[in-house]
């Protein structure tokens, strides 16, 4: 079951053109299970871009997807605003206490300068080492937090909603500054290797707010900062639902969106097919529990609901596996990928 | 009454606090109350939790109806008032994570269904376990939103059980949602999937204490 008719890269440019390649693409975001490869902590692994590296060459070469994923943890953006990281030995990095405390520490805000904070630069080192060593073969997904969502972990979620809500002049002064620093940082880890930039953006599902206040808010935040991105982006809604904005979303300029588990694969399909690459959608907490023939099912499901005519790659839900699934489960997502989502399918 | 819950729901999703305290204003004057609090408040916020169970409504809804509501209830009931419900020891909090959100949303939905609740905020399981017993606490809810908290909650309930202290335990929480299992495995009484299932599920709660 070997690939030999493209490589990853090839591969997932023709599902992005919304053709079929020779099989299903497969992105196994894993972050965390690099410092199982190296015997390392969490937060030792995370300490160093060769780490990294290292971590993410392995990893591919064992489970044989299709992508280098150039993400260390979600609050590695607030770390270079000043914000606080939480290490866990048996899950990602948390954000702390928010950096903003109260709305006025908003006027007080420094965007972070890309050359001059260390844990940014770490990104960069390790976006440059892995296109050194990958070149054109796979894709590189660099990985920015969107200016809408950033929110969350600078402030808190209950304070963010009030902010929204109640202080609209604050809440734009925030969205500017989060823009100018998300442009500049997608477009440094472009700049560095990345082939394609993830923008993560959960707070513009439609589990988090309305759909008439996205068009207000997250989705003409996502068109401006979209366009100042060099290169192809993908949108992910971290398990959050998108259905009933999918329309939307391939508006903002974006080529895929990350999908969730809890919702129905066929109908996004449907909804998306020739407008957007959809990216998921493994449960990726079910999946920790899974058992071989469990996660056979759900790939085959997977494949069977989305992968007909290209614009599917096959991926967890939330863009970050835990560190509670096993190999065992990983290597059997890979095999039947191979096994079941060769083009043409049956 | 119908037509008042739909003005009420339809004020709380649009965030309009001025149709809100009017309405409150406008029946407070007509029926007691708690009478007001289990009318119009609670089937209002049912509706809105459900909605979003369904995908129908934003979790910013959620919260922004639960705290709106907590304001209102909190002039016309204070905490302590001899009208707000005959219950047992009641705590929340958030267990290893910075996320409060939802421990937030609950907590201000019990208070508006007039529960008084003590808030234990952010804790590890050694002071969670502490803070049980000192308090001697009946009905405990803890919120995640991060895996390796949920799986936590399993050492909270060894810890409580080897000290014979009785408590009843609701989780909550996003891994809770994409895992109808989980909290059988760690050793949880029940789940809230949604804020307002935790209100029926403490209602229960009390009635069986």
């Amino acid at each position: 079951m070997n690939d030999t008719r493209m490589t990853s890269l090839q591969r997932v440019l023709t599902t992005l053109g919304h053709q079929e390649p020779d099989r299903v693409p497969l992105f196994l975001l894993l972050t965390m299970h690099g410092a199982k490869e190296l015997g390392l902590s969490i937060k030792d692994y995370f300490s160093s871009s060769r780490n990294l590296v290292e971590g993410q060459l392995r990893l591919r070469a064992k489970y044989r997807h299709d992508c280098i994923y150039n993400f260390y943890y979600a609050p590695l953006e607030v770390e270079a605003w000043g914000g606080e990281v939480i290490y866990s030995d048996d899950g990602p990095p948390n954000s702390g206490e928010p950096l903003i405390k109260k709305f006025e520490d908003i006027k007080a805000l420094k965007i972070p300068e890309i050359g001059r904070t260390s844990v940014l630069e770490k990104v960069l080192e390790s976006a440059q080492a892995l296109k050194q060593q990958v070149g054109d073969e796979a894709p590189i997904i660099g990985v920015v937090m969107s200016p809408f969502s950033l929110p969350v972990m600078q402030m808190g979620f209950d304070k963010y909603l009030q902010l929204m809500y109640e202080n609209q002049s604050l809440f734009y002064r925030l969205m500017d500054l989060n823009t100018e620093f998300c442009v500049n940082w997608a477009n440094a880890q472009l700049a560095a290797g990345a082939t394609a930039i993830c923008y993560f953006d959960p707070v513009s599902s439609t589990t988090i707010i309305p759909r008439q206040m996205y068009l207000k808010t997250g989705f003409n935040i996502a068109r401006q900062t979209i366009a100042q991105i060099n290169g192809p982006t993908a949108t992910h809604m971290a398990s959050g639902r998108c259905l009933p904005m999918v329309d939307d979303i391939s508006k903002t300029g974006t080529t895929m969106v990350g999908v969730s588990g809890i919702e129905d694969l066929q109908a996004l399909k449907t909804a998306c097919r020739n407008k957007l690459t959809l990216l998921g959608n493994l449960n990726g907490i079910e999946m920790c529990r899974w058992g071989i023939k469990e996660t056979e099912q759900q790939v085959k499901q997977a494949i069977s609901q989305a992968a007909s005519g290209g614009g599917f790659i096959l991926c967890d839900n939330h863009g970050e596996i835990p560190w509670q699934v096993s190999e065992d489960v990983l290597m059997t997502i890979s095999d039947n990928v191979r096994k079941w989502g060769r083009y043409p399918l049956n | 009454m119908n037509t008042i819950i739909e003005k009420f729901t339809q004020a709380l999703l649009e965030v309009d606090r001025i149709s809100t305290q009017k309405i409150m204003d406008d029946h407070v004057n007509q029926i007691a109350p708690v009478k007001f609090i289990e009318k119009i408040v609670v089937p209002s916020l049912e509706h809105i939790g459900e909605g979003w169970k369904d995908g129908n409504y934003a979790l910013s809804q959620v919260y922004m109806s639960a705290r709106i509501c907590e304001n209102l209830i909190d002039e016309i009931l204070p905490p302590g008032d001899p009208d707000r419900k005959n219950q047992p020891k009641i705590a929340i909090c958030v267990l290893c994570d910075h996320h409060k959100l939802g421990k937030i949303i609950v907590y201000s939905l019990l208070r508006s269904s007039g529960f008084d609740v003590m808030d234990f905020g952010v804790v590890t399981v050694d002071e969670l376990v502490d803070r049980v017993k000192e308090e001697e606490i009946k009905i405990l809810m803890i919120s995640v939103l991060m895996y390796p908290s949920a799986l936590k909650i399993r050492s909270v309930r060894k810890q409580l059980t080897r000290d014979n202290v009785d408590v009843k335990i609701i989780v909550g929480g996003a891994p809770f949602r994409f895992d109808e299992e989980l909290w059988k495995q760690i050793g949880a009484d029940a789940v809230g999937r949604t804020a307002t299932e935790v209100i029926s599920l403490v209602e229960k709660l009390t009635g069986d204490l």
